[in-house]
């Protein structure tokens, strides 16, 4: 599609769409506008693993695809094993894989399929140093089957089996912190993204797309469906998400943490802006969202204080 | 032809070599192990060209980067054993349903508990319904023949399939033995490079691989699986045809037939144990029995045909298993049963358990078996269906 100049002239991301319209993805879903924007960045020059997930869905049933680009559905758990056995194929087969003009490998996986059962395949892709791009895209919970908790599910989030009753009070654990874990590892490259932020994200798919070595983004993408919340604040939620330190965008290189934070020196707005617009955490009392509020602040210190130390 | 005494896991390390594997993604398993060792020797020697390794973190990972392997084009190899090939089981289905001819061998070895590491099929017979092809080994040279074969059989164009080359735990994969090795121009003139149905690296015209098949698609896609197994049958027997004109070695019968022409009684089973049974049918038949033995090589797709030429001509079958179904019997003697029901092909055939767990079975068990199944015909009356025939009393 052609744009007109003015328009042109306004856009800081490629004009270029690989990611089709047509795909099925619910409205206002974040992790659609995810996938848009790795195609932008990328090109059609990349292989795409999917393991279950709402993007397997999202990109739509056979015969069809949404993608511009080759896709590979795979298991659940297996998302990071399969790209390392492409990664090795090329290489075998001497394709240029990154670089400006190489092949980019990319694992598309949520939070389930990440952070809970393909976490081992992540961890042996990251070991062993292979050449491509896991993204976890994090709506915190299993969206596709119906909205169940994952380990990737905050406190007090209402989930259809964390329902909050007279006796059993939602999620209760804190939302299992992945990047850390990818960061044990000592990855080439490893950020948080969020799609209210998309410049950000393009310029750490770039990065990742540079360097040598296993590359990790964790990209912050609100689902409406499963927040309990209306479609059209996805941006506006995904946006408070980094306001509030909820979800803090940074990048660790060489050991270095680097923070991204759109307004850097403001505080983080209060964590109420960002739960009260969604219905997942209705059942939180003014108590439960303290709680939450001070895992946010006491995680966002010692965040601080390792881009401080290790900046 | 060169010859070397290896062990049957050798044996599959060289033949995977010399079909110039392009990816290898392997978890080391006992009594695999030596296998994917030996993989990576050749590495470290410098004696393989563009072999990737990719030592996994589990064996549900092998089968997965083996799949992102093959379809990326790639001519890819694994191995595993028993608990191994179970975790796996899932990612077996997935690279057939991808049409992903993948070829792994398989050491049979029994599953816990009780923790075993000895020889019994049940492992990988529990696999027959993932849309593998099943080849099994009766001695390390088959075990070779078997891997060259299998990756030509797997990525013919009408086939497009993976396949499992199965030896036994420690009988073969550890025991030495002559293994006839075709020079590497011999092998690469019967095994050219692959070319695969589809690649990845297709970025001219990108298509997605194993999206969701609604009800309107699905059940052609596992039809075309079938359809392929059954194309199978007929590139096995040009392949082993081929094979034998080619290295003297004839693969073309999916049943090797040893002394049945005149045999009343035929032994059937698969795998090392029919190296026994052959010798005993030599001791048997100068004991005046008039008994054969009948080595099913290929368990998928199943050889009915061949059965049932078989089964018209012989009085009594004794079907050897070394595996179990629990609840109902062993799985090559319900197999065959099965292929025979609508035929008018009637011998008497009775079930033997034997050996689970690498339990030896001798000369003397078979010749033992021979006696029973006389008395059988006989009498026109069977003892008893399903015989453990080692059971300690």
């Amino acid at each position: 599609m052609e744009l007109p100049a003015d328009v042109k002239k306004k856009l800081t991301l490629p004009a270029e769409e690989h990611f089709y319209a047509g795909h099925t993805a619910c409205q206002g879903c974040g992790a659609s506008l995810g996938l848009r924007y790795v195609l932008k960045a990328y090109g059609n020059k990349t292989i795409f693993t999917i393991p279950a997930c709402c993007s397997t869905i999202i990109a739509g049933p056979w015969p069809y695809s949404a993608l511009n680009a080759p896709l590979f559905h795979t298991a659940f758990e297996t998302t990071g094993a399969v790209i390392s056995g492409i990664e090795a194929a090329l290489k075998a087969k001497g394709y240029k894989v990154k670089g400006e003009d190489g092949i980019m490998v990319i694992g598309w996986a949520g939070d389930g399929g990440t952070a809970d059962i393909g976490l081992q395949a992540l961890s042996g892709f990251l070991e062993r140093g292979h050449d491509g791009l896991y993204i976890m895209y994090d709506n915190e919970a299993y969206m596709n089957t119906g909205i169940q908790r994952s380990s990737s599910t905050p406190y007090g989030a209402w989930t259809t089996n964390t329902p909050g009753g007279k006796k059993h009070f939602v999620e209760s654990r804190p939302k299992k912190k992945v990047i850390d874990i990818v960061i044990a590892h000592k990855p080439a490259y490893a950020a948080t993204a969020s799609v209210a932020y998309p410049e950000d994200f393009m310029r750490k798919l770039k990065k990742a797309k540079s360097i040598k070595g296993p590359s990790f983004i964790q990209l912050f993408a609100p689902c409406p469906t499963g927040w309990r919340a209306p479609t059209d604040k996805t941006i506006e939620l995904a946006r408070l998400a980094v306001q509030t330190a909820y979800f803090p965008l940074f990048e660790y290189e060489n050991g270095k943490y680097k923070i991204n934070m759109p307004s850097p020196n403001k505080e983080p707005k209060p964590l109420e802006e960002f739960i009260k617009l969604q219905g997942r955490f209705k059942y939180m009392t003014k108590e439960d969202i303290q709680v939450l509020q001070e895992w946010v602040l006491k995680e966002w210190e010692e965040l601080k204080k390792k881009a401080e130390v290790f900046g | 032809m060169p010859k070397k005494v290896v062990s049957g896991n050798y044996a599959a390390a060289y033949a995977a070599k010399h079909a110039r594997v392009e990816v290898v993604a392997a978890y080391p398993i006992t009594p695999q192990t030596s296998i994917i060792e030996k993989i990576a020797e050749f590495i470290a020697n410098g004696e393989v060209e563009n072999l990737q390794y990719v030592s996994v973190e589990s064996e549900h990972s092998a089968m997965a980067a083996c799949i992102g392997a093959s379809a990326t084009g790639a001519r890819t190899f694994t191995a595993t054993s028993a608990q191994g090939l179970a975790l796996m089981h899932e990612m077996l289905h997935w690279a057939a349903g991808a049409r992903l001819p993948v070829v792994m061998v398989d050491v049979n070895r029994a599953m816990a508990p009780p923790w075993s590491v000895w020889d019994d099929q049940t492992d990988s017979l529990a696999q027959r319904d993932t849309g593998w092809l099943q080849f099994y080994a009766e001695n390390n040279q088959e075990v070779y023949d078997g891997v060259l074969m299998a990756f030509k059989i797997g990525e013919h164009e009408k086939v497009n399939l993976p396949v499992m080359v199965i030896e036994s735990a420690f009988i073969l994969s550890h025991t030495y033995d002559i293994v006839d090795m075709p020079t590497q121009e011999e092998i690469d003139d019967f095994l050219p490079p692959r070319k695969p149905l589809y690649t990845l690296t297709d970025f001219d015209n990108p298509f997605s691989v194993g999206a969701l098949g609604t009800p309107a698609d699905y059940y052609e896609f596992r039809y075309k699986i079938e359809k392929a197994m059954e194309n199978a049958r007929k590139v096995i027997k040009e392949v082993g045809k081929e094979f034998g004109e080619r290295f003297g070695r004839d693969y073309s019968q999916m049943i090797e037939l040893y002394r049945t022409d005149d045999a009343e009684i035929v032994f059937m089973g698969m795998g090392s144990l029919m190296g026994t049974v052959k010798e005993a049918v030599d001791v048997l038949r100068s004991e005046g029995y008039k008994v054969g033995a009948a080595k099913v090589r290929w368990f998928r797709p199943f050889p009915k045909e061949e059965l049932y030429e078989l089964a018209k001509n012989v009085e009594g079958i004794a079907v050897l298993d070394r595996n179990f179904s629990f609840g109902q019997e062993g799985i090559l003697f319900n197999e065959a049963k099965g292929v025979l029901y609508n035929t008018d092909a009637n011998p008497v055939m009775k079930n033997y358990i034997v050996g689970l767990g690498g339990r030896d079975l001798t000369v003397n068990d078979v010749r033992v078996i021979a006696k029973n199944m006389k008395e059988i015909i006989e009498k026109k009356e069977l003892d008893k269906e399903i015989e453990w025939y080692h059971l300690k009393r």
